[in-house]
């Protein structure tokens, strides 16, 4: 075991997939020589060589595009887009192509790629270096969407999509890659070491793609995030001392339906956070499954804290952010009801 | 006085009942372009190739210039069988969408060579990556007709499994990608997979077809920009077959220079070729093969045609352009053309192309018959319909499990039921 933070698990991760496997290769911006924008290819390049870690031009439709080539050749590529933000060029071959390659074919073509991108807000990057489109992905048939909250789960999912045969858009909450945040941005910063999931084995191991994980038992209501949400909410239900069992979701696509149920049936009540927009947002399917499986079992309405409905501000970006003082308010809201 | 700009708006030069009128497409006479070593840098490249246009076969039939590929007899025989079977296949089909057994069709006349000719210039382990009117790739390269059959009539044998609508056929075993209704996404596909394929150190190359009017989607440059970048051994073709379903070649950006002119802004050579010539087209394909496979690199190809028919089964043509425009294109039918090459040469007959074209409609005909056998869209044997949720991924996920139970409780509105 080391300790890593986010960029150092995910950088382990494909350090150890390009050494096991010759036919995994990396293709991004400024993944190369300079190791990424955010370090997650440091020394990559170095070790593996120019063939395996290649520098793109910035055209993520080229770079989409051409990672399903590579991929129905025989490579297992791992692409990155440099923030999620950026993605849409590429969109049309995720949508049309990538999703639905295997579909069309009958199982004849397939591309096995993995799409890391890093999202979400809180580093002041206003509204074309904060967004959090999983929503859109998590729409779409044939493909499956990842997002760790950690570095133990980023770096053992990351090998499990490297691995999986399917194609998987790999969510990067970008405001904790170097440490936890509790969505206080006056607290001095927290980093990796100081948490247990920053501890990580060095060597290969997997998480499986699909399971949710509950990260704080609880019984008066249960909360449903993912990414940055994750320690927010637990920051939240501390600060609100209530009782909430939080759930990781972690796979956003497949959904770990199972552990939400079993959940929400014992809590009655059911809390779901993101930092995405709300309206058609991921967390309306968390709210509509959870009252289709679970109704009978509800004592209060689900209720959603989410990103305002309006394009990622700059200045106001503490008003937007869903902060540890929004979710515990929710919380203590859905305890009063009913 | 005063100049203001005042918009372009592309016209094309004739409506439904003016005269066809070419005079924008200029004739080239066959043989007049040099044809350069294929490893020669592009910065040393003739604009010939590019403002010109490569051709072999003159008015009379006779291969001429530095680029005739001297093919053997029965290559030539086997060129002119297989255009012959794509056309007839195509008529088939056609006959077969009016008498509503399939949904939808495309043909491809006029347009046979510039398939046909490609996949018999190409290595078979080559990959190709076809748009929707390039039936030539597979009949050259032996698919069995009934197979094609097969996936417009979504039956039992679909290689699709009654997912795509017709003609948008893939064959693995053959070395062919699967077609695509959203246009030119194969062209960055097919530049990764020729990367793919010089990471891995292998000597295949890719090739790839669009229509001139979808070069101006956003996928051409990130193809043109990847394969120059990385000189990817892949030849990129351009159909211009003058028309985008109603939108003529103009409205493309075809009006200032031709297509194959794009390919030099990236650094990768352009050629453009007479399509309607079956020696041309095998020719340049060659020549782009060899320099994508000794790792020189891409070349963009224009292969100038004209599409006959409609766009596809759900188009009229006579509503936008005229009706004896096919006739008055200046480059031909490629298969007259091919046909009077063989004739020129006291190796064919009139009678033998009638021979031929009565056996390959016998063969159509019969194939035709093996297809509905195993089903068509009204009658058995039908898909599993189970098959609906299979492939979406690799496993089926647990809410794809209980979908598909939700389906079958429901199936009272199948005909049958």
């Amino acid at each position: 075991m080391s300790r890593m933070n986010m960029v150092q698990a995910i950088n382990s991760a494909m350090d150890i997939m390009l050494s096991r496997d010759p036919n995994v290769v990396l293709i991004g911006q400024d993944i190369g020589y300079f190791g990424g924008v955010f370090r997650c290819t440091d020394g990559l390049q170095r070790k593996h060589g120019e063939h395996r870690v290649i520098d793109a031009p910035i055209a993520e439709g080229g770079i989409v595009g051409s990672a399903i080539g590579m991929g129905v050749n025989g490579l297992r590529p791992v692409a990155e887009i440099q923030f999620a933000d950026y993605i849409y060029p590429g969109c049309d071959q995720i949508i049309s192509e990538l999703a639905r390659l295997r579909y069309r074919t009958a199982g004849d073509f397939f591309a096995p790629v993995t799409i890391r991108t890093p999202c979400g807000g809180g580093i002041r990057g206003g509204q074309t270096h904060s967004q959090s489109p999983e929503g859109i992905f998590t729409h779409l048939c044939g493909v499956k969407v990842v997002m760790p909250s950690n570095p133990y789960d980023a770096k053992g999912l990351l090998i499990a999509s490297i691995e999986d045969d399917d194609p998987i858009i790999f969510f990067e909450p970008k405001r904790i890659y170097n440490g936890p945040f509790d969505g206080d941005p006056h607290k001095s910063a927290t980093p990796w070491s100081t948490h247990p999931k920053g501890e990580v084995p060095s060597d290969y191991y997997t998480l499986p793609i699909g399971r949710a994980e509950i990260v704080r038992a609880g019984e008066e209501v249960t909360v449903l995030c993912y990414g940055t949400m994750v320690h927010v909410c637990q920051a939240a239900a501390d600060h609100a001392e209530i009782d909430a069992e939080i759930i990781d979701l972690r796979t956003l696509s497949p959904l770990d339906v199972p552990a939400i149920v079993q959940s929400v049936e014992k809590t009655g009540r059911c809390v779901v956070v993101h930092e995405a927009t709300r309206f058609s947002g991921y967390g309306a399917e968390l709210a509509a499954t959870v009252q289709e499986e679970c109704f009978y079992s509800l004592e209060a309405p689900i209720l959603r804290v989410t990103g305002w409905d309006t394009p990622y501000p700059h200045a106001f970006e503490w008003d937007y952010f869903p902060t540890k003082s929004r979710v515990a308010a929710a919380l203590e809201k859905v305890l009063e009801m009913a | 006085m005063t100049r203001k700009p005042r918009l372009h708006i592309p016209l094309p030069p004739a409506r439904p009942g003016a005269d066809p009128d070419f005079s924008y497409v200029e004739r080239v006479a066959a043989g007049e372009v040099a044809r350069p070593d294929p490893h020669t840098r592009i910065r040393e490249l003739s604009n010939d190739l590019i403002w010109r246009m490569v051709g072999v076969l003159d008015d009379e039939g006779v291969a001429t210039g530095p680029w005739d590929p001297q093919l053997d007899l029965e290559h030539l025989i086997f060129g002119l069988r297989h255009m012959i079977e794509t056309r007839l296949y195509d008529d088939h089909m056609l006959r077969m969408q009016r008498q509503g057994k399939i949904s939808f069709y495309m043909k491809s006349r006029g347009e046979e060579a510039v398939a046909v000719a490609a996949a018999m210039a190409l290595k078979p382990s080559d990959m190709l990556f076809p748009s929707y009117r390039v039936q030539g790739l597979q009949i050259a390269r032996g698919r069995n007709l009934v197979d094609l059959m097969c996936q417009c009539l979504s039956n039992s044998k679909d290689m699709c499994k009654g997912r795509q609508m017709p003609v948008m056929y893939h064959w693995k075993r053959g070395n062919i990608f699967s077609i695509s209704g959203n246009l030119t996404t194969q062209y960055p596909q097919a530049v990764g997979w020729a990367m793919a394929a010089a990471i891995k150190g292998e000597d295949d190359v890719a090739a790839v077809w669009i229509g001139e009017g979808s070069s101006a989607e956003a996928d051409f440059h990130h193809a043109m920009t990847f394969a120059s970048v990385y000189r990817a051994p892949v030849i990129l073709n351009i159909v211009n077959n003058q028309y985008a379903i109603s939108t003529f070649q103009g409205t493309a950006g075809g009006e200032h220079l031709p297509f194959a002119a794009r390919g030099p802004g990236y650094g990768i050579p352009g050629i453009r070729v007479d399509g309607n010539d079956f020696l041309a087209v095998y020719a340049v394909t060659a020549w782009a093969a060899e320099r994508a496979r000794s790792g020189t690199g891409a070349t963009l190809i224009e292969l100038l045609t004209y599409r006959m028919d409609a766009h596809s089964t759900s188009d009229d043509p006579s509503r936008y352009r005229p009706k004896n425009e096919p006739e008055a294109w200046p480059y031909g039918d490629p298969v007259e053309r091919l046909k009077r090459h063989l004739i020129k040469f006291g190796q064919w007959s009139e009678s033998r192309h009638s021979t031929l074209i009565e056996e390959v409609q016998k063969q159509v005909e019969a194939e035709w018959q093996q297809a509905v056998s195993y089903g068509t869209m009204t009658e058995g044997p039908f898909l599993d319909k189970n098959e609906l949720f299979e492939d979406v991924y690799a496993d089926m996920p647990n809410h794809l499990i209980l979908q598909r139970q939700q389906m079958l409780e429901y199936d009272d509105l199948r005909e049958g039921h």
